[in-house]
């Protein structure tokens, strides 16, 4: 039962002193919001309004991006048999692993999107709700991300397949999170969305490290 | 009970399932052509044109059954992937092998001719509305099963990730149709309303019933024709399949 | 104390069109040591893999009464880590506790005190498996499988791994080891693979 802790600690060291293959997707959400700022101008109307759309659909994409460093590193170096071994039961440990992921990648993207939104002229009003969504979102995409990432281990990074796998899945998430932000645009409720997004993550903590755990056995006899 | 275990069994043997189905391939083409045959004259040309539609509502007979049909078509193999991951029973992995460029197609046509219909009808190609959504969706959820099946180098190991990837997909099926009909309607100005379906006179509706089924007859046939190449080419190194391609057998 | 570890009956399996073993049968119980022998693509990593759980044979039973242990090819560790967090982290995925002091020892047992903090990958290949043999140290699984694990060792190396399994068996273990060079160990069977 100690599983949960020491993986966390050991893929968030990991995390860490991989400095590189961590920071980039966190780059590449800065990056990717000033391209949408050079695109679409800052003398209209039209920046503030698809603001918080944008920050979340990058908020996807960086999400995309550092999921394929979720299992690779483990797949290669033999870790990941260690964790497999004996048929023994994962889900606490991919639990762990998760959390480190996320607290490298998604929770810097919700910390930073208070600076996201002032930089690319998102009204201040939904800066409150932009980073609630986001906190509660990003785990989301983590864990489905992970689903993805398994079911992909060991089968050569960069390229598509990922994206087609977990595309369909990310949609609500980014529905849910960035509608909830337009409600509050529109000066409506968003507890709709807000909920959903809570069941959301209580479905998929739940439900995604048994997935993730099948996919890994799966994907180790490629 | 024992005889539907006996029959469960047997199923799963490829080569049961090879000479089983042979004279249920050529039941179901004839079954369906018929249907489509009988459903497309009445609808093409017997029923008669729409009040606002005119005579671009036909695309309906091809519309409907296609987009319905690939949801079921997908719902089919998430059922065949339940069955392989708990029974490793190989026939359900060769049902989703031969099922999901079938469900691809069908989708394609669902949209093209969702596109087609329209184009003259409301003067837009593309509504981002519950039903369209979720067909597009439902679009790359067979891509994805195609695509990860291609992409494992040992295709005897793509089996069980496939059906764990048809799991998770139909799981968030009715997750992306609610967030997509949220979208729709948060998105949507009030004064129009997309895909305002008439009432069906029966005119209309017994073309559609008869097109529908036979759509669906057909494509069972066309899926049972499918598995059985798929058969054909992993059993390839056995005695039976190497009797029938020197000519012995049917 | 001559139960069996692990007992293996028809164990079938092919891989990409290769028979590589066909109703397989063989026993293991404590104290002995199975060496398995065959050239290159017999199977005996495939085998080694099914029995660990890691691979999924087409058919056959396999009943173990043991935990495992399982060194493949690979070296199992984290490049980023050091071979001491590495250690940890194994410890950590077993049942019982392992004292800081047991994972020190462990380490001087392999002979990389002075690289103990450094990096995975500031290793070499032999230093690296030198840094996985630890886990043999602290491991509590009865049953060991182990692929080929004199590679890429120096004689002391070879000669520590002989020594770690003769102390597994005399404390009532056993091990499946595959293997190119002779085990030297007495009272070991052979089970021939590709033959």
């Amino acid at each position: 039962m100690g599983n949960f802790g020491v993986q966390f600690r050991r893929d968030l060291l990991v995390a860490i002193r991989a400095r590189t293959e961590t920071a980039n997707p966190i780059a590449f959400f800065v990056l990717a919001l000033s391209l949408f700022v050079f695109a679409v101008g800052t003398d209209s109307e039209t920046l503030p309004r698809v603001a918080p759309g944008v920050v979340w659909v990058v908020a996807l994409f960086a999400a995309m991006l550092s999921t394929e460093n979720l299992f690779h590193r483990d797949h290669d170096d033999g870790s990941l048999e260690l964790m497999l071994l004996d048929r023994r039961p994962l889900f606490l440990g991919v639990l762990g692993k998760l959390l480190a992921h996320w607290c490298v990648s998604g929770l810097p993207v919700a910390i930073l999107s208070p600076l996201a939104a002032v930089f690319i002229s998102a009204p201040v009003e939904i800066i409150t709700i932009l980073v609630g969504t986001l906190l509660l979102g990003t785990p989301v995409l983590t864990l489905i991300g992970g689903i993805g990432a398994a079911l992909t281990a060991g089968l050569g990074r960069g390229g598509l397949l990922l994206a087609i796998l977990v595309m369909p899945l990310y949609i609500p998430v980014l529905i849910f999170g960035s509608g909830a932000c337009y409600r509050v645009l529109d000066e409506v409720s968003a507890t709709g969305p807000v909920l959903w997004l809570i069941a959301l993550l209580a479905g998929s903590i739940t439900l995604a490290p048994f997935a993730i755990g099948a996919a890994l056995r799966g994907s180790q006899e490629y | 009970m024992g005889a539907i275990k006996d029959a469960f069994h047997r199923m799963g043997s490829p080569r049961f399932f090879y000479h089983g189905s042979y004279l249920w391939v050529r039941g179901l083409y004839i079954g369906g052509s018929l249907g489509l045959i009988v459903g497309s004259f009445w609808g093409l040309v017997l029923a008669p044109p729409d009040k606002y539609q005119g005579d671009s509502f036909r695309i309906m007979y091809m519309h409907v059954p296609s987009a319905h049909l690939a949801e079921m078509v997908y719902f089919a193999c998430a059922v065949a992937g339940f069955v392989y991951v708990v029974w490793r029973m190989k026939m359900a992995d060769v049902f989703i092998t031969a099922a999901a460029p079938v469900g691809a197609i069908l989708t394609m046509l669902a949209l093209a001719s969702g596109i087609l219909w329209g184009m003259p009808t409301w003067g837009t190609g593309w509504v981002w509305d519950m039903r369209t959504t979720s067909v597009l969706v439902l679009l790359f959820l067979f891509f994805g099963l195609m695509a990860l099946r291609q992409a494992i180098p040992r295709p005897g190991r793509a089996a069980y990730s496939v059906a764990i990837l048809a799991l998770v997909g139909v799981i968030n099926i009715p997750i992306i149709k609610y967030s997509v009909d949220w979208f729709a309607t948060l998105h949507q100005p009030a004064s129009i309303t997309f895909v305002d379906e008439p009432a069906i006179e029966t005119s209309m509706l017994w073309p559609l019933l008869f097109n529908a089924i036979g759509f669906y007859i057909f494509v069972a046939g066309v899926i049972l024709a499918a598995m059985r190449v798929e058969v054909l080419k992993r059993e390839r190194t056995t005695e039976w399949v190497r009797g029938i391609t020197r000519g012995e057998s049917a | 104390m001559n139960h069996a570890l692990i007992e293996v009956n028809d164990l079938t399996c092919t891989v990409a069109g290769h028979r590589l073993f066909d109703r397989l049968g063989l026993t293991v119980a404590s104290g002995d040591v199975l060496g398995l022998w065959g050239p290159n693509g017999s199977g005996k990593s495939t085998l080694l893999r099914c029995l660990a759980g890691l691979f999924e044979a087409d058919g056959g039973v396999i009943k173990h009464a043991a935990s495992l242990l399982y060194m493949g090819h690979r070296p199992g560790l984290n490049e980023l880590l050091s071979p001491l967090e590495n250690l940890r982290w194994c410890a950590g995925l077993q049942e019982k506790d392992v004292s800081p002091e047991m994972l020190l020892s462990a380490i001087h047992s392999v002979g990389l005190d002075s690289y103990k903090d450094a990096p995975c990958r500031t290793l070499s290949a032999g230093q690296m498996r030198r840094a996985a043999l630890a886990r043999l140290c602290i491991s509590e699984s009865r049953l060991w499988l182990l692929d080929e694990p004199m590679t890429s060792l120096d004689d002391d190396a070879v000669a520590l791994v002989r020594d770690l399994i003769a102390k597994h068996r005399t404390e009532g273990g056993g091990c499946i080891c595959a293997t190119h060079v002779n085990l030297e160990l007495p009272q070991t069977r052979a089970l021939e693979l590709g033959a």
